[in-house]
């Protein structure tokens, strides 16, 4: 069955009926444990990426028997091509906290934490005073919780949940071996929640649609809508809100030029998808799976240049902790600029590919290891426009 | 006591002394300063019984949180993929004409640092640079020019 293109507005949607103080009024008085069973049955995966469980994610957090828990959101987006959770924080920033106190009423949390990237500055002034007065509602109403904000300082790598933790106990962002898990051992060593922006979002909607409304949209591995942020090619680049579960090719005739060649899906350290992909590509779980990021590249576009921005991206911002990324992504942007100087055979692109392959076993973090996703796809599907 | 050594105090007597603040005390310093001199980074060690070595470590982890001299401004354009499709080249070469400084350099007068970015996540919108905290989407050559000449006149 083909799912159609559907635009939905939940996130950003402010009609009468809406008051995020009365969406956590109810769930306060609701049992931690059915809040977590709602939230799993509705089938909501976290909006970074990666996928887990959202309610599972919690319920490993409430089940571990500690006094200090904590809550924190992630707003450290630094994926070339995204931009969503910028517009999150600007446009609707309670339902986010709205989002962190459900939870730390969830997992028993006394503290929450906003990491905002340091490239989004300009909008702490007016989160901090959001938080302010937030604090302030849920002192009154005898909620023992309270939310902080944290500022990062320009590194990508922080995006990811343990070097966000260190970068948050004032040490280098540098990932930490897993496990343990943040569910067991996060932030200063306690069981965490961390969440993304988005994912606290869809909570504070869930809690107020209830999870059979959630379900309705999207399909069985990938529930619900998804915020999409559009750029590249395309005469309406922006931030949209769709349900899960949509072909590419729709998604094309929608948002592109007309003459797109490849759509980036996932940001830089996504797949890249080639016209002849369109038609059956799901951009949800079962297919192409999305932190909501697509780059759209037309014919004019040269994949050469589009590899070697995000290799060189790469190559920056790893943390160069592991040797597998910090010399991997180097050896990498070399590799492909050795090619086309005619320096190194086309051949040596498979040798390449070899050592993508080693990254993604052995790099420690998912920078390191998602690095094979661009380099594998323009590669493989733009092979001659690598050489020549 | 220096100027720099009497910041470092008061940072640390807002945000404590637990290395969970060096964060905050850092950014702070570098808000202050826009950079962290090497007799910040003693100081700051100083305050919070950590060696030299390692604040500095920590601090050079970070892009934001520079180690060497910062104009009085800090430009960053962003030139990862979508706003090099839009003409981040152009926008640097305008800028880099108008400072006369390459990217990565401090102006003489010392009121701009030129420098690039990885991605400020304004993509549907580049090019786009950053200003200190302030966000410019959406530049020409001509437009980038145009918000500089204003900072240079304060």
């Amino acid at each position: 069955m083909e799912k159609v293109l559907k635009k939905v507005d939940i996130i950003f949607e402010n009609g009468d009926d809406y008051n995020p103080m009365a969406i956590l009024e109810n769930e306060l008085s609701r049992p931690g444990d059915e809040i977590i069973l709602d939230l799993i049955d509705s089938g909501l995966k976290g909006r970074g990426g990666a996928g887990f469980l959202t309610g599972l994610k919690w319920k490993f957090t409430r089940n571990e028997d500690n006094d200090v828990k904590y809550v924190i959101c992630n707003a450290d987006e630094g994926e070339p091509g995204t931009f969503k959770d910028r517009e999150i924080l600007d446009t609707v920033p309670e339902k986010v906290l709205v989002g962190m106190a459900i939870c730390s009423h969830a997992i028993g949390a006394k503290e929450g934490y906003i990491y905002l990237r340091g490239e989004y500055n300009f909008l702490l002034k007016k989160l901090q005073h959001k938080i302010d007065e937030f604090n302030r509602a849920i002192e009154e109403r005898g909620m023992d919780f309270k939310i902080y904000l944290r500022s990062g300082s320009g590194a990508y790598v922080c995006g990811e949940e343990s070097a966000l933790f260190e970068s948050m106990e004032g040490y280098r962002g540098e990932p930490r071996n897993k496990p343990p898990y943040p569910t067991v051992s996060g932030y200063n060593n306690k069981p965490t929640v961390i969440n993304n922006v988005e994912t606290l979002v869809y909570v504070t909607m869930i809690s107020k649609l209830g999870p059979e409304k959630f379900k309705e949209l999207g399909t069985k591995d990938s529930r619900g809508s998804k915020v999409f942020s559009v750029s590249g090619d395309t005469p309406i680049p922006g931030i949209y809100e769709l349900e899960l579960g949509m072909l590419l090719g729709q998604f094309v005739d929608e948002f592109a030029d007309g003459d797109a060649k490849a759509v980036q899906v996932g940001g830089a350290s996504g797949n890249c998808v080639p016209r002849k992909k369109f038609a059956d590509t799901i951009i949800g779980f079962e297919g192409i799976p999305t932190g909501g990021s697509m780059m759209i590249f037309n014919s004019t576009r040269s994949m050469y240049n589009v590899l070697h921005d995000y290799l060189e991206f790469f190559t920056e911002e790893s943390c160069g902790q592991c040797t597998p990324c910090r010399v991997g992504c180097q050896q990498l942007l070399k590799g492909i600029e050795a090619v086309k100087r005619g320096e190194k055979p086309p051949a040596y692109l498979d040798d390449l590919k070899k050592l993508t392959a080693t990254m993604k076993i052995a790099a420690k973090c998912g920078l390191g290891q998602s690095v094979s996703n661009p380099f594998n796809s323009i590669v493989d599907n733009f092979r001659e426009e690598i050489i020549y | 006591m220096t100027n720099t050594d009497l910041l470092v105090k008061d940072l640390v007597h807002q945000h404590g002394k637990k290395r969970n603040s060096l964060m905050a005390v850092l950014q702070g310093v570098v808000k202050e300063e826009r950079f962290l001199s090497e007799d910040a980074l003693i100081a700051v060690a100083r305050e919070f019984d950590l060696s030299a070595a390692d604040v500095y470590g920590t601090a050079s982890f970070y892009t934001f949180l520079d180690t060497i001299p910062r104009g009085k401004n800090i430009i960053r354009v962003c030139k990862t993929i979508t706003c090099h499709m839009k003409g981040k080249d152009e926008v640097l070469l305008a800028l880099e004409n108008m400072l006369k400084v390459k990217a990565g350099e401090t102006t003489h007068d010392r009121k701009f640092t030129l420098l690039t970015a990885n991605c400020l996540g304004w993509c549907h919108k580049g090019p786009v640079m950053l200003v200190n905290d302030e966000v410019y989407p959406e530049l020409t050559p001509q437009k980038a020019i145009e918000i500089i000449e204003e900072y240079s006149r304060h």
